[in-house]
């Protein structure tokens, strides 16, 4: 760990050569090790058509180096599928995953009243034990499953795999089956995430989004009222940003049919093929469910982020902008109008205290991008990003879809092959219609990722190992930096403010208007503390005993 | 106490080569124990004259943890203490977590102690080394003392000598050493040249070459070890005769495994050469 001198602290460092940083991050690494972390860490140089160099992602980490990374169990139950409340999410496997899967993202949730269903303060297990494993896990897992639907009545129980279960070959699918014709009015689906299953979280975002689409996506076609019809994919609630979302929703006219997942239910999922649009907020964890719902039944798709006030203006204008309607985009504008100027007073209190400061960001697969809208509108640049479990198409945008080479580790992955509904397909738009949103300058199915958007000389990390985090520390001395639960204590203690963008800390909501006046305060209030400064005792800046070796 | 387990390819003879040689140390006089290792729970059939044996496992299932030694302890021909490991059904759970599990109890529950007198204890352990949970009985020491029952067929050496491969990882964290090969005969070319040559590539010896012989299976059909089922046959005293060679082994060694190449090789020689 870096020493802290109280003098440095803060202490501007001007005219950091990136690729010399680059070449010292990479110094300490055995040879082989060096070459392939040289690929993953890139200098950002955007090309006049937004081209940007290529970067080695979603590849495994190597061994012996402290990743940030989290399992496949993790980001199928406990990132996409946890924050819906009213599905019985039934881990099956020892009670440390179950455990420490819960509720640890904040995120939040409001059921419709005091007798709708929520099992999100409920932590289901099977707690396999020795004998489970010895014998097979089916048994206990069955009586699991009837338990919890002897005490809830859920509509929907999930079960998700984790290690041992893939190793004693306990079959969690076929118990799925056989417990929902058992139990006749409810649905149970299983998901094969065994933590070890893929390079990061992200393989379980894939698991997640194939069952969510093939168990329940399409179950309830009932269409529901109102002209605008849309799904907000890869939002999560945390600290209550759906909330937030949500209120501009009511607020601009349109229908929120389903978010996957934040603040939703099993029922929403179910009825999600009857929107006319579908947004993308991450668009690594759920991309999936979105291209299978246009295949399926014709849905169309555009990438929107609510985090910024400028970026949920932006976004609030390209949902006008795809319905084609005078009266939503005059409402859009009215909505703008009137919260704007909450968000001007105290962004430009804000951005007085922290104009000029410096930012990096090494968080999840669209945070990481999001976040930097927030900073650049009280002046702060963001001078080194990554993430911990993104895609090639997350760092330099979909256009390198095609080139993207399809590894072993990826192919472990379940594709769906999904083929337009016989009777439910029905394309959203015709030809001219997309045609006529270009024009508008309304892309569909359309994602710049997030390097298209940092300034050049800018250094891009994937997968960043605490050792490079020490390293950036010392070198850069940034006034913040954004992370997980995981690196969070380590940053504090080399004296640099760190904020968690996994769960907000105790923070939150960020999204939307009012959540960006949420996070300017608190970003102000993290890097103009007083603290760090006496992160020092005072002995050890002025010791009142000195002395001396005698061979000194 | 010598702690001694017995590997070896699957069908290859472990369990009935096992229980005849006991029922001859047995009869010298020794205080053995045998833990069979394997899910059929079969390792004692012979020696208990056929009588079921309740698993280690399945008196912790359903007893709980108030299990007592008597519980899962049975005695068999002259005197041999006889254990069950047990373990899942085919297809489901984990075998080799069973067998650690089951070595474990085993060990609290003083079955190893000094007090038991105890000369011998015999691990027969299905199959190859397939998995962790298989090599338990050569971690940490559990047995210190291997032996490789083997024959003349090509699959069987291969697999003699991937457990030597297994016993090279464990020897030097838990002192495992390899007492030699047991030739099981199947009346192949040259089986007896063959099994020395493999021997002494392997760093070690053929302990012993037991001759193929219907008494075994007659004996097996009876649910009993030929020593009990037919003391004066010939093949008795082949027993009797690796049960003394096994008492006076000292040569223990940390044998050293060929590669496939050589081991085709040498099975090409002796092979053919007949």
């Amino acid at each position: 760990m870096a020493t802290v001198n109280a003098e440095e602290l803060g202490a501007p460092v001007i005219d950091i050569n990136a690729e010399e940083v680059k070449k010292e991050l990479l110094s300490k690494y055995p040879t082989k090790v060096a070459r392939k972390r040289a690929k993953q860490i890139v200098v950002n140089e955007v090309a006049p058509d937004g081209a940007v160099p290529e970067i080695a992602v979603n590849v495994r980490t190597i061994p012996g180096i402290i990743s940030q990374r989290g399992c496949t169990y993790a980001g199928c139950k406990g990132v996409v599928l946890g924050p819906t409340r009213d599905i019985v999410n039934i881990t099956h496997g020892p009670i440390g995953c179950g455990f420490y899967s819960w509720l640890t993202r904040r995120n939040q949730t409001k059921p419709p009243g005091p007798e709708a269903h929520n099992f999100m303060t409920y932590c289901f297990s099977t707690d396999m034990q020795d004998e489970q494993i010895i014998f097979g896990g089916e048994k206990k897992l069955r009586q699991a499953i009837q338990e919890a639907y002897d005490l809830f009545h859920p509509k929907a129980i999930g079960l998700f795999a984790t290690c041992p279960v893939g190793l004693i070959g306990d079959d969690v699918h076929a118990v799925a089956r056989e417990m929902k014709e058992k139990l006749g009015d409810c649905n149970v689906f299983a998901f094969s995430c065994e933590g070890y299953k893929g390079v990061s979280q992200s393989a379980g975002h894939h698991i997640a989004n194939n069952g969510i689409f093939t168990h329940v996506v399409g179950l309830d076609d009932t269409v529901k009222e109102g002209e605008f019809k849309i799904n907000m994919l890869g939002e999560y609630n945390i600290g209550g940003d759906a909330f937030e979302i949500e209120r501009l929703f009511d607020d601009i006219g349109v229908t929120l049919i389903s978010t996957f997942s934040g603040n939703s239910s099993y029922e929403y999922f179910a009825n999600s093929h009857t929107a006319d649009l579908n947004l993308i907020m991450c668009h690594r964890s759920i991309n999936y469910v979105a291209e299978m719902m246009e295949t399926k039944f014709g849905i169309p798709w555009i990438k929107v982020n609510f985090i910024g006030a400028g970026a949920t203006a932006k976004s609030l204008r390209k949902i006008a902008g795809y319905f084609e309607n005078k009266e939503l985009s005059a409402l859009v504008e009215e909505v703008i109008a009137r919260e704007m100027p909450a968000v001007e007073k105290v962004r430009e209190e804000v951005k007085a205290n922290c104009e000029g400061k410096r930012a990096m960001l090494f968080v999840g697969g669209s945070r990481a991008h999001h976040y930097q809208e927030l900073f650049q509108e009280i002046g702060m640049e963001t001078i080194a990003a990554g993430y911990e479990f993104a895609h090639r198409d997350d760092y330099e945008g979909r256009r390198v879809l095609p080139s993207i080479k399809v590894d072993a580790d990826s192919r472990n992955i379940e594709e769906l092959h999904v083929e337009p509904d016989p009777e439910r397909y029905r394309p959203r738009l015709a030809p001219e219609g997309i045609e006529r949103l270009a024009k508008a300058g309304i892309e569909l199915s359309g994602y710049e990722g997030m390097m298209a958007e940092m300034a050049s000389g800018s250094l891009i990390i994937d997968d960043i190992s605490q050792f490079e985090t020490e390293k950036l520390i010392e070198i850069y001395r940034p006034d913040i930096i954004c992370a997980g639960i995981k690196e969070k204590y380590a940053i504090q203690k080399s004296g640099v403010p760190m904020k968690q963008l996994h769960s907000y800390d105790s923070g939150g909501p960020y999204a939307g208007f009012k959540g960006a006046i949420n996070f300017y305060r608190e970003i102000d209030r993290m890097v103009n503390s007083k603290v760090w400064k006496y992160l020092k005792a005072p002995w050890q800046e002025h010791p009142e005993l000195a002395a001396k070796y005698v061979w000194e | 106490m010598r702690k001694v387990a017995i590997y070896g390819k699957g069908g290859i003879g472990k369990s009935t080569t096992t229980q005849n040689t006991v029922a001859g140390l047995a009869e010298m006089g020794r205080k053995v124990m045998v833990v069979g290792c394997d899910p059929k729970a079969d390792s004692t059939r012979l020696l208990l004259g056929g009588l079921a044996q309740k698993s280690v496992l399945d008196t912790l299932r359903e007893e709980g943890e108030d299990v007592d030694l008597e519980d899962i302890r049975r005695t068999g021909f002259s005197g041999v203490v006889c254990v069950e490991s047990g373990g899942p059904e085919p297809g489901v759970g984990c075998a080799g977590r069973g067998i650690i599990t089951s070595i474990n109890l085993l060990e609290q529950l003083g079955a190893y102690a000094d007090s038991e007198h105890l000369d011998y204890a015999f691990y027969d352990v299905l199959g190859d080394v397939v998995c962790g949970g298989f090599a338990m009985p050569i971690r940490e020491g559990k047995a210190k003392e291997i032996y490789i029952v083997v024959s003349g067929e090509m699959m069987a050496m291969y697999a003699a000598n991937n457990i030597c491969k297994g016993i090279v990882k464990f020897a030097e964290a838990g002192g495992v050493r390899l007492g030699g090969l047991i030739c099981n005969s199947r009346n192949v070319d040259n089986e007896r040249e063959m099994i020395e040559a493999l021997a002494a590539k392997l760093g070690t010896q053929m302990i012993h070459f037991i001759p193929r012989e219907n008494m075994v299976q007659r004996a097996e059909i009876n649910r009993k070890t030929v020593i009990e089922y037919d003391a004066s046959h010939p093949q008795a005293d082949e027993y009797r005769t690796l049960a003394r060679k096994i008492e006076a082994n000292e040569m223990h060694v940390i044998p050293k495994p060929m590669s496939t190449d050589d081991l085709e090789k040498l099975l090409i020689e002796y092979g053919l050469a007949g």
